[in-house]
């Protein structure tokens, strides 16, 4: 999903990085890096493939042919200019984000019979508020100055919180629709206890 | 190596059962914590399971009915209800989500009243009181009242006034619930700031990204743990190493 994220955006982030001037193709890299505190790091392959189709869009064009290409610098066209005023200018569609597997997994874990859905949530719950709390250790060691990278921690800290406010209404509707456990008994260890749900059988 | 501290808060096989008989509701089944000098420990869980119960016997406002509390290593059941008193004046702060600071008094003079009801003279207070207020980022609010003051600023000083003179354990019920998020987030920082200068933070919240400023955060649920996570560094110290 998140090689999906980088696809989408990409293109327009080197755009707007351009907008501060010609660059190279490995300073680009180096800046889209740092702006988003290594969160989506891209390949410079991957940097490299999108230039030429912003010079074949007409969007980007190169320096005049230098003697090591790696060196060659980019710089936005005034098609190029207008296509970053018009990035700016509109919202981001949520639609663009792709399939959540997480979304997925937990439809097919109340659809499918027999799998335990309070100790998959209690699993996934665990693991997320252990990234919560790695990615709030980063947040407070970040560099006082850097902006953008505490911009993207937080947003990985709010959408994180709001995923586990998901499973909490997940587990409540799971529990009130009498769906809470399969009929394979205890949650195993790690999970959730078993009392409010150890005798509740899946439903088929 | 030497021997280890005392543990600042330290819980053992503690139960609290409400009601009795065919009422009784197990609050607190058999919990164990412990809460160093420098420790800051979120507690999380639905409505009912517990939370508050810990708090309140952490804190020594309600008993167990099994099981020891331990605060700066004296047995909360041993002393009498005048040494619980005293014990929980000088080494116990509460911090709340309605602040609960005494309007009509200054800042200094909140801050000021738990030391002052344990006997130290205006004068013995003041450099204290000037000093603790300076470290949650509030000395210049000193003589202003409740009244005066923003919700953030409000919180900075009953967290001031939890930690003044000895006290080192610092029980916080919900503490941003009626703050905003960026004033929360703030309120959280001087918490982890004051357990990283010693103190001992017992943090009740709902907020999934309050309690990540913690060390780890344990789930409470029916009254029993039933997750404690913290960084991923730290996951196989807890016993909880991500599957």
């Amino acid at each position: 999903m998140e090689m999906m994220e980088v696809a989408v955006s990409v293109k327009h982030a080197l755009l707007a990085l351009l907008c501060g001037g010609p660059s190279t193709t490995y300073q680009l890299k180096k800046d889209f890096d740092r702006t988003t505190n290594q969160t989506w790091p891209v390949n410079i392959g991957q940097v490299s493939t999108t230039l030429q189709r912003l010079v074949r869009d007409g969007l980007v064009a190169g320096s005049d042919e230098p003697e090591d290409p790696g060196t060659s610098e980019w710089y936005l066209t005034d098609a190029g200019r207008e296509e970053v005023a018009r990035w700016w200018a509109s919202p981001v569609s949520r639609e663009r984000r792709g399939r959540d597997e997480l979304v997925v997994k937990l439809a097919l874990a109340v659809h499918v019979p027999g799998v335990d859905i309070a100790a998959v949530v209690q699993r996934q719950r665990s693991a997320m508020h252990q990234m919560l709390h790695d990615v709030t250790r980063a947040r407070r060691t970040v560099d006082p100055g850097d902006l953008a990278a505490r911009l993207v921690l937080d947003n990985h800290i709010f959408a994180t919180e709001a995923e586990l406010r998901w499973l909490d209404v997940v587990e409540a509707e799971v529990a009130r629709a009498g769906r809470a456990t399969a009929t394979r008994g205890p949650v195993p260890a790690g999970g959730q206890t078993a009392t409010d749900q150890a005798t509740v059988e899946v439903a088929r | 190596m030497s021997q280890a501290p005392t543990p600042v808060l330290e819980l053992r096989g503690v139960s609290r059962v409400h009601g009795r008989d065919a009422q009784a509701v197990d609050a607190l089944v058999d919990m164990d914590l412990v809460l160093a000098a420098g420790e800051f420990v979120a507690v999380m869980g639905p409505s009912g399971s517990g939370k508050s119960t810990l708090l309140h016997l952490a804190g020594g406002l309600d008993a167990p009915t099994s099981g020891t509390v331990l605060v700066e290593g004296q047995d909360l059941g041993a002393l009498s209800a005048t040494g619980r008193a005293v014990l929980r004046r000088r080494s116990v702060g509460y911090v709340f989500q309605d602040f609960n600071l005494l309007p009509g008094l200054t800042a200094a003079e909140n801050v000021a009243f738990p030391l002052e009801l344990d006997g130290w003279s205006a004068h013995k207070a003041r450099p204290v009181v000037r000093t603790v207020l300076s470290e949650v980022g509030v000395e210049d609010l000193a003589d202003r009242r409740p009244e005066d003051m923003s919700g953030g600023q409000a919180q900075r000083v009953a967290i001031a006034r939890a930690l003044v003179g000895p006290r080192r354990l610092l029980l916080a019920d919900e503490p941003t619930g009626a703050l905003d998020s960026v004033t929360g987030t703030e309120i959280v920082q001087v918490l982890r700031s004051r357990a990283d200068h010693g103190a001992a933070v017992l943090l009740v919240t709902h907020e999934p990204r309050f309690a990540a400023w913690a060390d780890r955060t344990v789930f409470l649920r029916d009254g029993r743990v039933v997750d404690t996570t913290g960084p991923s560094d730290a996951a196989e110290l807890l016993g909880t190493a991500a599957s």
